[in-house]
């Protein structure tokens, strides 16, 4: 009860110091410095309309790199600290009739919908990240409604190295066209798609990339559920 | 007088650090870890907020000074992405531990055997 209570009075100053810390940055009000010139020059200078996207992809991609190589470190570890020789489900029961049945019909169109959302992050709101969290969504599905479930482990190692190469690749490109890692090579160098900005043929390399992003994130999610959902099994 | 926004965001933080220090099973202390990264995320969205602005995609009329931040939105979403792997390491930890010591209360775990 002690123990409690002292924490309880140490979190009350920590909030207290907090919201003092706080009441300096009013809530609401325009403070935008760099946000502003990402606002004005996005449509020219990335071609995106979305401007968040533009700028993890775009004006802030080593962010993006980072983020991507920490869910690959990520996917990596729990494969790692999971690793058994003998790894199977063990999971006896299967979904009910409406789960399996349900699931069936479901699976392609989250699928699909989550290649809607990568494919479009230039001009909806998403991108990679949410795009390949839905569709390892329909793995983690898949594998809830039935028992024998298992994702291809081969190729789905392949495909995520793959394209985490090609994103990499994308920014080489770029060093070797426009002198620096991460140049958009499509839309600076080539010009391509100036004429029809909020169009689909848009964005410079950023529908490109978020493809690459949300195969890569989907794989490795999946992945992580694989890994998390089976158990060592005694011979 | 603070806005509720950031009101809300420090007593999630605040929810989450209270589970941290006084929870004893690994899975609770775990849940607080991702409650306290949600509040640091509501924090971060909610600095960027202007009143009475959209969300910034640039169309439909919404032109660049009708948009809100887009910086903190970029950045939370970095934040996620790493509080989702950090979280998915960790319950692996957790589950490494339950098989090795059958326990998962912290004052149970004592000597970290291989």
């Amino acid at each position: 009860m002690l123990k409690r209570a002292l924490a309880i009075i140490s979190l009350l100053i920590i909030g207290y110091w907090l919201a003092q810390g706080l009441a300096g940055v009013p809530f609401g009000q325009d403070r935008m410095l760099v946000g502003q010139y990402y606002l004005d020059h996005v449509k020219e200078q990335t071609g995106a309309v979305n401007a968040v996207t533009a700028v993890v992809v775009n004006y802030r991609g080593f962010d993006t790199l980072g983020e991507v190589t920490v869910l690959f470190i990520a996917s990596t570890g729990v494969g790692a600290l999971l690793w058994r020789k003998k790894r199977e489900r063990t999971a006896k029961t299967e979904g009910s009739i409406v789960l399996t049945t349900g699931t069936r019909l479901l699976a392609p169109f989250i699928m699909l919908f989550g290649a809607y959302i990568f494919i479009h992050g230039h001009l909806t709101p998403g991108g990679g990240f949410p795009g390949g969290a839905t569709i390892a969504t329909a793995f983690l599905l898949l594998y809830m409604a039935f028992t024998v479930y298992e994702i291809p482990h081969k190729a789905f190692e392949k495909v995520e190295g793959a394209v985490g190469m090609s994103y990499v690749l994308v920014g080489l490109i770029g060093l070797a066209i426009g002198g620096y890692f991460l140049f958009d090579w499509i839309w600076q160098t080539w010009g391509w798609g100036h004429n029809n900005i909020g169009r689909l043929f848009s964005g410079g390399f950023i529908p490109v990339i978020y493809t690459v992003i949300g195969i890569k994130v989907g794989t490795e999610l999946s992945g992580i559920v694989d890994n998390m959902l089976k158990e060592e099994v005694r011979e | 007088m603070i806005s509720v926004y950031y009101f809300g965001a420090i007593a999630l933080i605040l929810i989450g650090l209270y589970a941290v220090l006084v929870k004893k099973n690994v899975l609770k202390m775990l849940i607080g870890l991702s409650i306290m990264e949600t509040g640091v995320n509501l924090l971060l969205v909610s600095v960027g907020y202007i009143s009475g602005r959209s969300a910034p995609i640039l169309s439909e009329g919404i032109g660049p000074n009708g948009a809100v931040d887009p910086i903190p939105q970029a950045l939370v979403l970095t934040a996620i992405v790493i509080g989702v792997a950090t979280t998915a390491m960790a319950l692996s930890v957790a589950i490494l531990i339950h098989e090795k010591y059958g326990t998962l209360n912290v004052e149970e775990i004592r000597r970290l055997r291989g």
